[in-house]
């Protein structure tokens, strides 16, 4: 009984979460062009997505920036843990202190810190400023996936490499960085995600006539959102589910975790 | 790792000084120094005015509710998700966060879909000929929208200390003869603080600042003070007021960072 309960519990607070994605799917197929009202079941919206041009524009800008973002993100957020691990304990607890501003600061206050430093030293806006903004937000989450694992990692495998005569960057690409590697991609993964969702840091500091598509759906929200924009964040969604039921359950993983254990 | 691996914290610090710490101070002088470049606390008085205090005290209000109904939601599912076992950490945090995937702005536009007057909420409820509800528009419609998007920001530290928590300790409890009540309120909870910090945190500063959601579910009149900063940025151009406001809210996010940093020092409540 308590059993049922619970799984009642979940399964409502699932739906609670999901419900609006269903219903953002469901649009897409949507005949008629207003939201409230259904006209049928269409393919169209997303025939006409692939010839709407200033969509796919928004995405190319969004994917981007999203992984030039993520990425650059990634490797100074990497290559700062390395060096935080050999710190005081007090300079890395600053360091990790300004690390964390960006994750509890508002986004609506980062946004604005921004735009005015953009302004303020003559920054040209453009995919140029997004691209510094979103690294600046994404930096903190690498920071935070790749921590522990250094935290983990043991510091007499390094040395031993050393000894045995590896440079210190071949033992640290040899030795450490396998090591280091899982925090390293989830970090680039969560990092990716967050630029792909951000609408409030990019919308103060995009310059006018580029858009991503969280800025092109907010000046869309007045005049109504086109419903191939339903289609596209579809297709974006299914495809991600997809990739993410493929590495989680291909074959070749699940056997070689049966023979681990 | 030997000692000179400390440069290499250089490019992030440099970073981290002109992309963060540079724009905070910018916010200050602006939020401080009027239009002339002279020394004024206007920007930040101007807080006082009707209007804004007006949205201030509702964007107080409707956040602090919207985190209170986070935390009642968040609590027990964390700790259903952390007892289940579901054998990866990452599967769960996943499902958290497949979500964000679909934009932002379309999941909660989806949820005027699903509360219209002939929405699809309220088709479901006359079906059943059960009363209609109108929340669109409304500030409980921001309120389900502040919940809806910031819920996985609460249950995730939950999960993460519940899930990390010693049984040890809550069967000896058990064995000392502590009944169900007992233990969660003198042992779990008290055990669970860095991760409710952490989740009110989370919770309550994109709550308090938002403009987003006001503008999508509230109409366009209910005006939050996340509203009135943005405007001052893109339509007034008032940077200086709308700088001075930031610092007052500001003065709020600083007074979270700190209850946090005291009540969650190794970090135990993070969100991953």
């Amino acid at each position: 009984m308590k059993n049922i309960a619970k799984k009642i519990y979940v399964a409502l607070i699932f739906v609670f979460l999901y419900a609006p994605i269903a219903t953002l799917m469901v649009l897409s197929f949507n005949a008629s062009k207003t939201r409230s009202k259904w006209g049928g079941f269409t393919f169209k919206w997303y025939a006409s997505l692939f010839r709407n041009e200033v969509i796919l524009k928004a995405l190319y800008n969004t994917l981007l920036i999203a992984f030039c973002s993520a990425l650059i993100a990634t490797v100074i957020g990497t290559i700062a843990c390395v060096a935080m691990s050999g710190m005081h304990r007090r300079t890395k607890a600053v360091i990790l202190g300004i690390t964390n501003i960006p994750m509890l600061n508002a986004e609506i206050v980062t946004g604005i810190s921004l735009m005015l430093l953009f302004i303020s030293f003559g920054f040209k806006f453009g995919l140029g400023t997004i691209l510094l903004a979103h690294i600046t937000f994404n930096i903190p989450y690498v920071i935070l996936s790749v921590m522990p694992r250094m935290k983990q990692l043991n510091p007499s495998t390094y040395e031993a490499a050393l000894d045995l005569g590896a440079s210190e960057l071949t033992a640290f690409f040899q030795v450490v960085f396998p090591d280091l590697l899982p925090g390293v991609l989830s970090g680039f993964l969560m990092a990716f995600t967050m630029s792909l969702d951000d609408f409030i840091i990019t919308h103060f500091t995009k310059g006018a006539g580029v858009d991503t598509l969280s800025t092109k759906i907010y000046t869309e929200v007045k005049k109504g959102i086109k419903p191939e924009m339903y289609a596209l964040s579809t297709i974006i969604f299914m495809t991600v589910l997809v990739l993410l039921f493929l590495v989680n359950f291909s074959p070749s993983k699940k056997s070689a975790k049966d023979k681990i254990e | 790792m030997t000692s000179k691996n400390k440069w290499l914290s250089a490019p992030y610090l440099l970073w981290s000084v002109v992309f963060i710490i540079i724009p905070l101070c910018m916010i200050f002088y602006y939020g401080l120094t009027d239009k002339t470049g002279a020394f004024t606390l206007d920007n930040i008085t101007a807080i006082a005015t009707m209007e804004h205090a007006k949205a201030l005290r509702l964007s107080i209000l409707l956040s602090l509710v919207s985190t209170l109904i986070c935390f009642l939601l968040a609590y027990p599912l964390a700790m259903i998700l952390a007892n289940m076992k579901v054998g990866q950490h990452s599967f769960i945090i996943l499902i958290f966060i497949l979500p964000m995937w679909m934009n932002f702005l379309l999941r909660t536009l989806a949820w005027q879909t699903l509360l219209e007057k002939s929405g699809v909420i309220n088709s479901i409820l006359s079906f059943f000929h059960l009363p209609n509800m109108n929340i669109i528009n409304t500030p409980y419609a921001i309120v389900l929208g502040m919940v809806y998007n910031f819920l996985p920001f609460m249950v995730l530290p939950l999960y993460n200390v519940l899930s990390k928590m010693d049984e040890n300790v809550i069967n000896a409890a058990h064995d000392l003869g502590a009944n169900g009540i007992h233990t969660f309120f003198r042992i779990i909870l008290p055990l669970s603080v860095p991760g409710i910090i952490s989740g009110i945190t989370m919770v309550f500063v994109p709550a308090l600042t938002t403009f987003v959601i006001s503008t999508l579910l509230g109409g366009s009149k209910i005006l939050l003070i996340g509203n009135i900063i943005e405007q001052e940025f893109t339509q007034t151009s008032n940077w200086n007021l709308g700088s001075g406001l930031s610092v007052v809210l500001m003065i709020f996010i600083i007074l979270n960072m700190i209850i946090s940093a005291v009540f969650d020092k190794d970090g135990e409540g993070s969100m991953l």
